[in-house]
């Protein structure tokens, strides 16, 4: 009965329907339900009392994108192992020593990045 | 195969229908609680004990003004609560909800879909989710909203690592990424938690980080950064986000349940099967079964959202490196020491046993290590 063929991704049509519905649906009654009343002053970004200063197009820390570089790294080394963990039965001790060493490669790299700072976001 | 597919529809409708009425009602349960435990009365103005709190709530946010800001980009401002939202309620889809029902001589699963990468499709959906945020924190164009976005997306993809870490140490277990599979290996009592209690510490960490919620909601941090990635957002469209973080909270809770809890399995099962069929007869104690291991998840759901809950109301918020730190510095190496003694357990031949061994060993040498470079502070 479970073949795994691409129509038995089919009811995710309807589900994806019914969500899409859903979003399209609030945000169009929500847009015509609501009063409008503008104002130069409501209009402008906000800011805690007091006028606000220029755009949000701004430069940010380094930091988060070493981070989004260090998980696109990491997410495919663990993706790797998804494979191995389905088929770790079948591949016995074999199998665990193999990864034990891809494992041991990826933490000295992961060790690598700690000692060099990466991570330390006290410091400037 | 018409009627199997109008079922299937019917019971994706029903879970869609339950997972909004649910996460509505986590907002009512949230206040009781935080109420509760606060030693307060909590809502009880609209209805009998507050019940229809919600509905004046969603209301409220609907006649509410409907307001772009004139610096924000325009399309990307409605896309960003609509995304998270979507992504929130597709997640739903591999969840098995229940065993099956025999209806007209076909078998029908009481989940969306059942496909062999369950789990997969759940960290996918999930973790476009983060461009909801991302879009929405910069399409706003305030750098309350933007610093609240960029913190969101660098939060949930540090987690991201130590969650699909721990995940793999179920799947050695299962050897299937099909959560239906994983469910079923875990028949009777048969529970991954036992199996797997630091795996399960992991996992549900992460998944509070995931979800935004205390003490890891940082994006939305009140005293820093006003309202975080939602700042400038109104009407439903603030209804859209703060929706989508409840939805995400009973998924999240459902897939704890399923991955480390059992899903609809309970002791006794076999015996309620059994005493069903005989009585009722093959086809309605079969689906009466069904309906009690359902309830049984849904139970088993609830006491995880209660946990997040518990655990709102009790912790105070960590700083952002602390966050960062225990993300990356504390759980992925944890998944690992986790991993490693999960696949060492399942070759053994008792892995339960082994799996203890393992974890108590790890503590000893952890207090040792920690014993050692204190000593050493001092003698230096």
């Amino acid at each position: 009965m479970i073949s795994n063929l691409p129509q038995d991704f089919s009811p995710i049509l309807v589900q994806f329907l019914l969500a899409l519905g859903f979003v399209i649906f609030t945000i169009i009654i929500t847009h015509v339900l609501g009063p409008r009343l503008k104002s130069k002053q409501k209009e402008d970004p906000f800011e805690c009392g007091i006028e606000s200063e220029g755009d949000a197009r701004t430069p940010l820390s380094v930091r988060y994108f070493l981070i989004a570089i260090l998980f696109v790294l990491f997410d495919v080394e663990i993706i790797f192992m998804y494979p191995w963990a389905v088929n770790f039965k079948s591949l016995g001790w074999f199998g665990f020593i193999e990864m034990l060493t891809f494992v041991a490669f990826l933490m000295a790299g992961f060790y690598y990045i700690v000692k060099k700072g990466v991570l330390d976001w006290e410091r400037d | 195969m018409d009627s199997v597919f109008l079922i299937k529809s019917l019971i994706i409708l029903g879970i869609f229908a339950l997972s909004l009425g649910i996460a509505a009602y986590e907002t009512y349960f949230e206040r009781v609680i935080a109420a509760f435990i606060q030693d307060r009365v909590g809502p009880d103005r609209a209805g009998p004990f507050g019940l229809l709190q919600p509905l004046a709530d969603a209301g409220k946010l609907f006649f509410k003004e409907d307001f772009i800001p004139t610096l924000a980009d325009k399309w990307l401002f409605i896309l960003g609560p609509s995304l998270a939202m979507l992504t929130a309620l597709m997640t739903s889809a591999v969840i098995p909800f229940g065993d099956s029902i025999l209806y007209d001589g076909h078998e029908i699963l009481v989940q969306g879909i059942e496909v062999n990468i369950g789990i997969l499709w759940v960290f996918g959906v999930v973790s476009l989710g983060v461009y909801g945020i991302l879009i929405g924190g910069w399409a706003s164009n305030n750098k309350y909203s933007l610093y609240g976005a960029i913190r969101a997306a660098s939060q949930n993809i540090s987690y991201e690592l130590a969650m699909g870490l721990s995940i793999i140490a179920v799947l050695m277990m299962s050897g299937s990424l099909s959560l239906r599979t994983i469910v079923e290996e875990q028949h009777g009592m048969n529970w991954n938690v036992f199996y797997q209690p630091l795996g399960f510490i992991i996992f549900l960490t992460c998944s509070f980080a995931e979800c935004n919620r205390t003490p890891f909601d940082l994006p939305e941090s009140e005293n820093e950064l006003v309202a975080g990635y939602h700042t400038e957002y109104g009407s439903m469209k603030l209804g859209l986000f703060l929706f989508s973080e409840y939805v995400n909270m009973f998924i999240s809770s459902a897939v704890i349940a399923t991955l480390f809890f059992g899903g609809f399995n309970y002791p006794g099962m076999d015996w309620v099967y059994s005493a069903l069929t005989s009585k009722m007869g093959e086809v309605t104690g079969h689906n009466l079964a069904t309906l009690v291991g359902t309830l049984v998840f849904f139970g088993k759901i609830a006491f995880f959202i209660f946990v997040y809950m518990w655990v709102r109301w009790t912790l105070p918020r960590f700083r952002y490196d602390q966050l960062m730190d225990l993300g990356w510095k504390g759980l992925i190496p944890l998944a690992v020491v986790n991993m490693i003694i999960t696949a060492a357990a399942e070759l053994s031949n008792q892995p339960l046993l082994v799996n203890w061994i393992g974890l108590g060993v790890f503590i000893a040498l952890l207090y040792a290590g920690s014993a050692l470079m204190k000593s050493k502070k001092t003698s230096v």
